[in-house]
Formats: structure tokens, C-alpha cells, sequence
């Protein structure tokens, strides 16, 4: 197992001001968990606390990107992107400030604390939301990649990062791209569209698929925002088959992002893997990723039921 | 400018005529804030006119400027007729308030309108913005100061004490926060709608430096805004004002806050605007 998305953070902001930006982290008192107290270490004066305040969190960060900084936020999904949205909608889109919001323990991997801590609406709240990008990477080294991006490109962005170690995807130095989704696997049969952790999963279900004679193309739809709509429709032409596959509610994320696009321009048999209309509940992350149906296995499944149309 | 140089004569006579512009554009737009534009009128035109703000009209990405963030959005008529006065935009762009196209948005658009801030109008998020600022202006060293304007009834935001406990921590001393404290929000009376009890002792608890002003007295806003700073102290100026203020039939009416006078009433308000003082002796 790889590390979790999350170690990227920290760490890459480290870098990002050793390479001389003019970085700031504004954090709510989850430095340690969310990886930020790294920057807190290295450099003091790049770490600002407001304590237990998400709101505050989010519009002093647009305050300190109206300096000249470009200010990421900390804490973790469901207060950094939920308890914050309307300032992340009021101050920080509508004025299209300098911020990256990238909150981490998304997901129904947050684990054991339960439904309380585990977002899984997020990437519905995010997208939705003029002038913010939405990336959600699968591992370690495109979380690293997604963080440079949304460093380096102006406006506000959304990363969303999770707990967990999750498997290694990506070779060390792998640069994102904003607007591209990544073909890790070609395939004829059916496109298995990802993100986030669910990568993995998809890539293992295509292995479990080529077993069965069914070859799966596999697409990191990292970029959900704005989503690359000419690789995924050359994707579905080829295949004439989609099942998405996300670490979110089925609801308002990658599948419906996908979902809208293919309708109008190129309407395929859809499977959306994801949460249904439920909140999470406490478990271990493996155990979750099967409780909810997110692992490879129910991938397989979707796919097969794609054929029996 | 020294204190010694202050005219507030000038400042009460720009404060009059902003008041006239924001029932002007107000009854042309037939929508809109009267009540907590006109309370602020004395407090915005004496930060702009009475040399307290420092800003230069030609150049509003100064980075040397001070910076004032209206927190109280729906007052947006009473900064966008300072940024009238001020020859920032164009008077004739006041009658376009509100309309579809035009660069004064209900509430401020930093995007669309030269010299505002930042965008604003959903309630709280002000301060802790200017706070972020505040400590983004600190850190660089300079002198710039932050003015946030704020209602009391937007006191009732947690965000608020969000910000409130934050720029006390970070020691922002470069940061005024002033309450236009009219004692009326949309459903009634503050007190009645949710008691805020003492403002000033909550702000000086948190660890401000609070100030108390007649908020129409050009005078008195003018001392309390050129006091210097407490070393190590956010301060709240808490200025005590009247919803619609300047308009006999507006003020101290909560029905003010967000109905626009008709072309009728907007005459009756800026003829008791413009009658000479002590008229009415």
C-alpha cells in the first residue's frame, strides 16, 4: 500500500515555497492530521491558525490572497468544504480569489470516527461552483501533482484528499494536467471511468475483467473540473459502455458530471458506482470500500450488467 | 492629512450630497437598502473625505493604499456614492444601480465596480476577510490599514466572533472594525430580533481596543479613525447611528431597511436633504 493522498500536502508545500511561492496555509486546528504542520515546522510564518473556525478558515485565506498570496486551506472535508461552502461560494468564488481549498479525509475512508466525518458529498458542493476546479487525485504522487497544479494556476481550486494509504498509481514525477483525464488502461468493452481512490479499484476490476475475456478501458477522471469530455467520449464511442466509480454519493459527483456530458453528446449505458443516498457509518476503510459497495468486485459486477442490456 | 487640516464642514456637506445620490438611485432603481445606507453615510464620507482612508483615485491597485471592505453589503449604495463623489466611477453610472448590464450590482461586485474590495453582501464574511488582509499587510511590514464596516444586526454572524477572536490573537492592530449601530435589522429592533447586549464589552473581551462615537458627527468619526492604533490591539469603533438618518420618514424604521422610496417619496426626501440648516428651528 502507498501513502495516503494527505502525506502530499504538507510536504508539497514545503516545496512549492522552497521553489520561492509566495505560499500560505491557513489552518483550523488539524495541522498535525491534515499534514499542514510540516509547513508549520519548516517555515512558522506560512502556517496561520484560527483554531476550531472553518468559516473564519476560508475568508482569511481569501484576505491573505488579496495580499498577493496564494492561501490553501487545511481541516478536513466535511467542515473545510461543507461548514465553510457558503464562504467558499460568497468570498472566495464570487471574487475569485487565489484560494485552494484541500481539505483532507473525504470519503467513507475517514474510517471509524463514522457518518459525521465521512464526506461524501463534496465534489457535488465543488463543482457546482463558478470559477472552482475540481481535482481529485488517486495517490500520493498525483495528489503531490494536483497541489503543484492548483498552486501554480490562479483561482480557486478544490483537492480533495483522503486519510488512507491507498495504492501507488503513479511513477514519481508525474505532472498533472488541468483538464485532462489519464488513460491508464486501453480497452474495447467498456470504459471504467475513476477518480480518487476508486482508481485503483477500477484497475483492479479490469484486471478481473480481462480474466473473463472482457477488455476495460480504464480513464483517471482526476480532473473533474473541467472535465475532459473529448477523451471520455472517444473513450465511450470505442466502447459504447461506462460504469463511473467514485468515493463519494452516487449523487451530484463524478457520475453525474459524466452523466450530464455523455446525454448530450454521445448517450451510453451508464453504471454509477459511489454511496447511495446514505450517509457513512463507522468501519474500517477496507471494510467500508465493501459495505458500500466501492470495491473492485461490485465494478466487475456494473460492467457485467452493461452486457446483459 | 493632520487632524488640524480635517473640514468637517465639507465632509457633513459630501455626506449630505451622498445621501441625496443614494435616495436618487434608490427610487430610479426601485429596489434596494435606504435605512443602512443612509445611517453609514457620515461614517463612509468621513473615511473617504476626511483624509483618513488613504487612497489614490488613479491609482487603485496601490499597493500602498489603505483598504475598506463594506461587510454590510446591501449598503453598497452609500460606497458607490463615495466612489461617485471620489471620481472613481462616473456619476451617471449611480442611475444604472441594480440594472442588468450595468456595473453597480445590488450588493458590491469587486469584478464589475472600480474601488471596491471585494465582493460582499452575505453577512459576516466581511471581518474575516479584512482580517486575513490585515495580517496579509503586517507580515509585508507596511503601514496600510484595514477598515471593515459592519451593522450590529450582522453581529448576530458566529463568524463574526470567528474573526473577532482571531485579530485580537494575531495582534492586528492595523485593523478597524466599525459597527454602524443603527439598532435595527430587517424583522425589528436588534434587542427585540436577538439581544447583542453590550457590543462593546464582547469586542473588548475578545481583546479589541473599543471606541464609542456619535456616528453623524463628522468630528467625532474623524478623532476616533486618526486615534493611533493600540500597539498589539484590533479596534472596533462602535458608532451609534440612526437607520435612515437625514430622512424624517425613515428614520429609526425597520420597514427602511429594504424598500425603495417611490419617486414621490425619494422628491419629499431630498428636498428636507437639501434645506438649509436650522430650517426646521
Amino acid at each position: 500500500m502507498g501513502k495516503a493522498t494527505r502525506a502530499a500536502y504538507g510536504e508539497t508545500l514545503v516545496e512549492l515555497v522552497e521553489e520561492g511561492l509566495n505560499i500560505v496555509v491557513v489552518e483550523a486546528d488539524l495541522s498535525g492530521s491534515t499534514t499542514t504542520a510540516k509547513l508549520g515546522a519548516a517555515y512558522p510564518e506560512r502556517l496561520v491558525n484560527v483554531g476550531i473556525a472553518e468559516q473564519n478558515m476560508t475568508c482569511v485565506a481569501a484576505g491573505l490572497s488579496a495580499t498577493g498570496r496564494i492561501a490553501f486551506t487545511g481541516s478536513f472535508a466535511v467542515f473545510g468544504a461543507g461548514r465553510a461552502y457558503e464562504q467558499i461560494r460568497n468570498t472566495v468564488c464570487y471574487n475569485n480569489f487565489d484560494v485552494k481549498i484541500a481539505p483532507t479525509h473525504s470519503g467513507v475512508t475517514v474510517g471509524p470516527d463514522g457518518g459525521s466525518h465521512q464526506m461524501l458529498e463534496d465534489i457535488a458542493l465543488m463543482r457546482v461552483l463558478p470559477n472552482m476546479r475540481v481535482l481529485v487525485p488517486a495517490d500520493y504522487v498525483s495528489a503531490k501533482a494536483a497541489i503543484r497544479l492548483a498552486a501554480k494556476t490562479p483561482g480557486p481550486f478544490y483537492v480533495r484528499l483522503g486519510r488512507v494509504g491507498v495504492p501507488d498509481v503513479y511513477e514519481e514525477g508525474f505532472e498533472l494536467e488541468l483538464g485532462r483525464a489519464y488513460i491508464l488502461r486501453e480497452g474495447t468493452d467498456v470504459t471504467l471511468a475513476a477518480c480518487g481512490i476508486e482508481v485503483a479499484k477500477a484497475l483492479e476490476a479490469a484486471e478481473m475483467l480481462q480474466k473473463q475475456g472482457i477488455s476495460a478501458e480504464v480513464l483517471d477522471m482526476v480532473s473533474v473540473k473541467p472535465l475532459d469530455v473529448d477523451t471520455l467520449v472517444e473513450s465511450v464511442l470505442k466502447t459504447g459502455r461506462i460504469v463511473t466509480c467514485e468515493e463519494h454519493s452516487v449523487l451530484g459527483g463524478l457520475g453525474s458530471a459524466v452523466s450530464e456530458v455523455l446525454s448530450e453528446v454521445a448517450p451510453t449505458p451508464t453504471r454509477r458506482i459511489g454511496v447511495a443516498d446514505r450517509f457513512g457509518t463507522s468501519g474500517t476503510p477496507d471494510e467500508l470500500i465493501e459495505y458500500f459497495g466501492l470495491g473492485a468486485d461490485a465494478i466487475v459486477e456494473a460492467a457485467l450488467e452493461l452486457f446483459r442490456l | 492629512m493632520s487632524v488640524s487640516a480635517f473640514d468637517g464642514e465639507k465632509v457633513k456637506s459630501i455626506a449630505t450630497r451622498m445621501r441625496i445620490d443614494i435616495i436618487e438611485m434608490l427610487a430610479e432603481a426601485k429596489s434596494g437598502h435606504p435605512g443602512g445606507s443612509l445611517s453609514a453615510a457620515d461614517i463612509v464620507a468621513t473615511l473617504y473625505f476626511g483624509g483618513v482612508l488613504k487612497y489614490d483615485p488613479s491609482d487603485l491597485c496601490d499597493k500602498m493604499r489603505d483598504r475598506f471592505v463594506l461587510s454590510k453589503g446591501h449598503a453598497a449604495p452609500v460606497q458607490y456614492a463615495a466612489l461617485a463623489e471620489a471620481g472613481i466611477i462616473e456619476r451617471k453610472e449611480l442611475l444604472g444601480l441594480r440594472k442588468l448590464g450595468h456595473m453597480l450590482q445590488g450588493h458590491p461586485d469587486a469584478s464589475k465596480t472600480p474601488g471596491v474590495e471585494v465582493s460582499t453582501g452575505s453577512l459576516g464574511q466581511g471581518i474575516s476577510v479584512s482580517c486575513g488582509m490585515a495580517l496579509g499587510l503586517k507580515i509585508d511590514g507596511g503601514s496600510q490599514r484595514v477598515f471593515c464596516l459592519t451593522g450590529d444586526g450582522e453581529l448576530d454572524e458566529g463568524q463574526v466572533w470567528e474573526a473577532a477572536m482571531f485579530a485580537a490573537h494575531e495582534k492586528l492592530d492595523n485593523l478597524t472594525v466599525i459597527v454602524d449601530n443603527n439598532g435595527l435589522q430587517i424583522d425589528g429592533l436588534c434587542c427585540d430580533v436577538m439581544s447583542l447586549g453590550d457590543i462593546g464589552a464582547k469586542f473588548s473581551a475578545f481583546g479589541f481596543d473599543v471606541l464609542e462615537v456619535d456616528g453623524h458627527d463628522c468630528f467625532a468619526l474623524h478623532e476616533a479613525f486618526t486615534t493611533p492604533p493600540c500597539k498589539d490591539k484590533p479596534r472596533v469603533i462602535i458608532a451609534h447611528t440612526h437607520k435612515g438618518k437625514g430622512v424624517s420618514f425613515m428614520e429609526d424604521k425597520a420597514s427602511w431597511h429594504g424598500t425603495a422610496p417611490s419617486l414621490e417619496q425619494a422628491k419629499s426626501a431630498c428636498d428636507e436633504l437639501c434645506a438649509p440648516k436650522g430650517s426646521d428651528a
